[in-house]
């Protein structure tokens, strides 16, 4: 393959980041939107190329005897520090990376399409397309790296773009905190990234993801049995880089700003904090997976932590009633779920008495729920877009009995709804009852727990669903008629909900292994009727309690006000993190650190500041003005020159 | 006698030249001719620069090794005639205003003289031709600082000049006496060199030391530091900088600079080489470290733009010195480095201060508040060059004394750590006052006091120069490669008696 097409798909985005950021002032709105949709729809065609020449093309440089290659298309030198410290640039196709590239072109596409309704009337439009398409570009740099440096490049402008996306309304100062705490948060987390990048690479002695994965073992054999604080220092770097992850993909305890990213415009909701960004976490994991394998302690604290989360995140999805909430709160449990999948994971170490071609079950499955976790997701933001564009709210209470306003939103909304919550035949179904499959085979625990958050998943999403379309109709609607929004926000999701339908019938096994040969999908029959069942049962618990108005949700609630309380102040995080960083790091740590900046360090460059005066005006009868006395300072001078000189020869 | 030997001096002859047809032209041409006469200069001059730049050096000694041709050579001829130039375009419009119109002759060809006195000074290897040179740059310098004869500061600053100029050519000549009894009867470098080679090879382990050269070596860098206003013998600097009109200053604070530091290297480094370690070096470690403080010191407290221009100038030739410190190739190389960004940088504040000047006639450093709002050009280029002086990165003055710096580590001697790091804690202070001005134009609540006016489209054209050579040199490093190939190249008969091997 040339590098024509790839350096194509990064150039499109940043050119018209710059075209936009820069001329954008002058620029008409329609210009800029017409601008950045053309631009993004042009890089989401040569991706398909790009990802199907990949897939599709049986080039030898792309797949060997049915194994698919790692394949760098360029990679050259960018920094050269030293002889070994070299950071390069490159593009690197691979299944993972291809299956980003479309996802990501996808979803930004209609996300560019949809905003130009949904952002038709706001302020700062050109602004809006410029970091829609350095996001765009930064997603792309980070999943093509062939290096983890270049990785944490592009990791970091992601977490840039996203600091501007959601502070994007930049006068609410909610929006200005939000983006705040999610630039702070992920940036937390990346300092654990960075370090964990630099423990690897001084032991592996390169950066390069193709050296580092093709025989993870030497790398394990290169620490030389090094051990930190009792772990090797392998698992701790993969553990640190896991904490750069855990911090994108909004895992607990480093969770606490998605929920509120959603201050953003909606569009970015769907395309950053639902289906990109936000996975960048499980894309680290899976693209270090041969690493991670060998390193069974850090996979197993990944599993941990997913499994945690998601539960965490479902219970609290239950409670909230800011539809934009329940969707974040959702796509935390998802991405656990993901994470969870791929930790339960192993590179050909097969349990005892499992089967052994589910030793790379869970990466395949993972990476097939990030795809249709994309789009549904996805799916379910814009429409909860069209809902606020429509209502003028995020709030649920303000809203009930929307299906007969709002068709094309409700029923795609239905569609999304059915995927998320694994009913057959949509893409939900499929990729989830591979996860739990991959799950029970590592331990009957895991399969068992994420089976019930899976439903808690159903119960949450139609109780949203209820909530919105049906309940009680809103008095209000009389005055004021909601209707579906503009094409340009209809079109979008259609085509996501089509996708929804449909993408659980990929053969995903075919294009996305941990190790490039072709795995066939089949439905693990008890699995699929028992996730069904658990499935069906929370929608219809859902029914019950939220199709029409009645007195029952209140009732729940009363029954465990404590419980309840706690899970729609989501467990109190925001207020622990409060207190340990105003309470005890500002409140005691900083002020004594300020204390001595301010008496000692400014007091002594005070000090230096004064003398320096001092010695100025001590000395300022030199220059008298009188040349007889020039002449007797340049005489003397040159004497005492040479008498010290002499003197010291002696 | 051999003429052909002449072959050889071609960038002093064509600086000759230049001043003939100047002078003919001016004497004999009539008022109408006077009019051209500064664009004419300006055109010979470019071509003569790009004469020396291009013509590829013949690396020749001649006149039985009194004179010496060499890409080194070549090379700060070719930095000086950047700053030569600058000055002339920045000072075409203050040449051509009424007091100065019918004189304006005499500005062109004294300039173009004492530059032909410090091509001598640079290219002599023989200290006759050097004094020749030297008194041929300092003599018309005193005539260019009285050029306005009318204003009592000029006058008063051209007698100060010429008083310590004399002073110090005596001084140096006494020195230069002692070197000829020393050397036992030459004033030829090569044979200074070896007989101080010989000397200090014959006193190894002695602690006696011969009082005549050490006495020699005072007096000369005495000489020599005058024209460089190395403290203490740099008291005229600030009173003359003050009084000659600016774009005379501009052009003694960096040209005469730039000539007399590459001569001092030569000198020292060549003839003194052998009694580096014994003598000069702890001369000139203490020579540095009171010129860069007291340099600063003095700077801080100055109210007067060209004052304050002339303790900085001080200041910075105190970071020049420490090339000679290093007293290798690597040292000549980020020397003539730092000339040359020293030029851009200093050309660039002189030529905002020079056309702040020509129209309004206001030299403060308050009549500088809020240059911003009414001039925001002149502002920025200033800022640019405060910058640039100060060492503030990505400018080139940040590159200039990195590599000087680097170039004096790079001896490995703990005492020069100690001086660098001198000379760093100094960056410092200089950057106080540096960003005094700035301040004054950019933060200052005040409201402006200067007026919002268009330059000349001279004036605009060397301050562009400038700020070309200030944002771009210090990015791209042409200018280092092309003196790091100009000192390796050649001047083998530097190499000869360098304490340390060229390359």
């Amino acid at each position: 393959m040339g590098v024509t097409l790839p350096i194509l798909i990064l150039s499109i985005p940043l050119f018209m980041f710059l075209l936009l950021g820069l001329g954008g002032v002058k620029m008409s709105r329609k210009a800029a939107g017409i601008c950045g949709i053309t631009g993004m729809g042009t890089t989401m065609v040569l991706a398909y190329i790009v990802a199907c020449t990949y897939y599709f093309s049986g080039d030898i440089a792309f797949i060997i005897d049915g194994i698919r290659q790692q394949y760098q298309v360029f990679d050259v030198t960018w920094l050269a520090f030293t002889e070994k410290l070299v950071v390069n640039i490159g593009f690197l196709l691979d299944p993972i990376s291809a299956l980003m590239l479309i996802v990501i072109t996808t979803i930004s596409f209609m996300v560019h399409l949809y905003s130009w309704g949904y952002m038709e009337h706001e302020p700062g439009f050109q602004r809006y397309y410029a970091f829609l398409s350095l996001f765009s570009f930064s997603m792309l740099g980070l999943v093509v790296a062939t290096n983890i440096f270049q990785m944490y490049i592009f990791w970091e402008l992601v977490g840039v773009s996203s600091y501007l996306l959601i502070g994007f309304f930049y006068k609410l100062p909610s929006a200005v905190s939000a983006s705040k705490k999610a630039f702070i948060v992920t940036r937390f987390a990346d300092l654990g990234f960075l370090i964990g990048i630099l423990v690897l690479s001084f032991y592996t002695d390169t950066f390069n993801f193709v050296t580092m994965t093709d025989n993870p073992f030497e790398v394990l054999a290169q620490t030389h049995g090094a051990t930190f604080m009792g772990a090797s220092v392998l698992t701790w770097a993969m553990v640190l880089i896991f904490v750069g992850g855990m911090g994108k993909s909004a895992m607990m305890p480093l969770h606490i700003w998605l929920p509120d990213a959603m201050e953003g415009p909606t569009p970015v909701s769907a395309l950053i904090h639902a289906a990109t960004m936000v996975v960048a976490g499980v894309y680290l994991v899976a693209r270090m997976f041969p690493v991670y394998c060998v390193v069974d302690t850090a996979l197993t604290f990944v599993a941990i932590v997913g499994a945690i989360t998601a539960f965490y995140a479902a219970v609290v999805a239950c409670t909230q009633i800011d539809i934009k909430r329940v969707l974040a709160f959702s796509t935390i449990s998802q991405i656990a779920f993901m994470m969870t999948s791929l930790a339960c994971s192993r590179m050909g170490l097969v349990p005892e008495g499992h089967h052994e071609a589910y030793s790379g079950l869970g990466y395949m499955a993972g990476m097939f729920h990030l795809f249709t976790h994309a789009m549904f997701k996805a799916l379910l933001f814009l429409g909860a877009g069209a809902l606020i564009h429509a209502v003028h709210s995020n709030d649920y209470t303000k809203m009930g009995g929307l299906r007969k306003y709002m068709p094309i939103t409700h029923w795609t909304f239905l569609i999304g709804c059915l995927a998320i919550a694994g009913i057959w035949p949509f893409a939900g179904f499929f990729s989830k009852d591979e996860m739990l499959a991959a799950m029970f085979n590592q331990h009957w625990f895991y399969g068992a727990w994420m089976t019930m958050v899976a439903g808690l998943t159903a119960f949450y999403m139609f109780r949203l669903y209820y909530r919105i379309f049906w309940w009680e109709e809103n008095a209000e609607y009389q005055h004021h008629k909601p209707h579906d929004g503009p094409w340009q926000m209809s079109l979008p999701l259609l085509i996501l909900a089509a996708i929804s339908c449909v993408a659980g019938w990929i053969p995903f096994g075919e294009f996305v292994t941990w190790n490039g040969q072709e795995y066939h999908i089949h439905i693990e029959a008890p699995v699929a009727a028992t996730s069904l069942i658990v499935a069906v049962l929370a929608i219809a618990l859902a029914t019950l309690m939220y199709a029409k108005k009645n007195p029952w949700p209140t009732r729940v609630k009363n029954m465990v006000p404590g419980l309840w309380e706690a899970a729609h102040r989501r467990f109190y995080w925001d207020e622990i993190y409060q207190f340990i960083t105003h309470k005890i790091i500002f409140g005691m740590i900083s002020k004594g650190i300020a204390w001595f900046d301010r008496h000692v360090i400014d007091a002594t460059m005070d000090g230096f500041a004064k003398i320096t005066q001092r010695t100025s005006v001590a000395i300022k009868g030199m220059q008298s003005g009188s040349t007889q006395a020039y002449v007797i300072w340049y005489f003397v001078g040159a004497l005492l020159v040479a008498a010290i000189t002499w003197i010291c020869l002696i | 006698m051999d003429y052909s030997q002449f072959g050889a001096m071609v960038p002093e002859l064509i600086i000759l030249g230049i001043f003939l047809v100047i002078f003919l032209f001016d004497t004999f041409g009539g008022d109408s001719c006077k009019k051209l006469l500064s664009p004419l200069t300006v055109v010979l001059f470019t071509l003569a620069t790009v004469a020396i730049w291009v013509v590829p050096s013949c690396n020749e000694m001649v006149f039985g090794g009194m004179y010496v041709n060499s890409t080194a050579c070549n090379a700060i001829k070719c930095i000086l005639n950047v700053g030569v130039l600058v000055v002339l375009l920045q000072s075409m419009k203050w040449a051509d205003s009424d007091e100065g119109f019918i004189r304006k002759g005499e500005f062109y060809e004294l300039l173009m003289v004492t530059l032909f006195g410090m091509y001598l000074m640079i290219s002599s290897r023989h200290f006759l031709l050097f004094i020749i040179g030297l008194e041929s740059a300092s003599l018309p310098m005193a005539a260019l600082i009285a050029y306005n004869k009318k204003r009592h500061e000029s006058a008063e600053a051209a007698v100060k000049y010429i008083l310590t100029a004399v002073f110090s050519s005596g001084i140096l000549l006494m020195g230069l006496s002692f070197v000829y009894a020393f050397s036992g009867g030459s004033l030829y470098f090569s044979d200074i060199a070896a007989s101080v080679n010989t000397y200090v090879a014959g006193t190894e382990g002695a602690t006696q030391f011969n009082g005549l050269l050490v006495v020699a070596l005072a007096f000369v860098i005495a000489g020599l530091g005058f024209k460089l206003s190395l403290v203490p013998f740099h008291l005229w600097t600030a009173d003359v900088y003050q009084g000659a009109p600016t774009a005379i200053t501009s052009y003694l604070s960096v040209v005469s600079k730039g000539a007399a530091a590459f001569a001092f290297f030569v000198i020292f480094v060549q003839c003194f080489g052998a009694a580096y370690p014994e003598a000069w070096e702890w001369m000139m470690y203490g020579l540095i470290i009171l010129t860069i403080t007291v340099g600063n010191l003095f700077a801080i407290r100055q109210k007067n733009m060209k004052r304050f221009m002339a303790f900085s100038s001080i200041s910075q030739a105190g970071y020049l010195m420490l090339g000679v410190m290093a007293a290798d190739s690597l040292g000549l190389a980020s020397m003539l480095f730092y000339i040359f960004v020293y030029v851009v940088s200093n050309l660039g504040a002189f030529g905002v201060i020079s056309s702040i000047e020509n129209k309004t006639g206001k030299v403060g450093m308050d009549d500088y508040n809020g240059l911003q709002k009414t001039n925001p050009w002149l502002a920025f280029i200033m800022t640019l060059a405060m910058f640039s002086l100060a060492g503030i990165p990505p400018f080139a003055g940040f590159f200039s004394k990195f590599l000087i710096f680097t170039s004096v580590t790079g001896t490995g001697s703990v005492a020069l750590y100690i001086l660098v790091l001198v000379a760093l804690i100094n960056t410092i202070v200089s950057l106080y006052y540096y960003l005094l001005v700035v301040k004054a134009m950019w933060i200052s609540p005040e409201e402006p006091v200067i007026e919002r006016y268009q330059s000349a489209l001279s004036e605009r054209a060397a301050l562009w120069l400038c700020t070309a050579g200030i944002v771009f040199f210090g990015l791209v490093p042409y200018i280092y490669q092309y003196c790091v190939n100009a000192v390796g190249d050649a001047d083998g008969f530097l190499a000869q008696f360098m304490r340390l091997p060229l390359n």
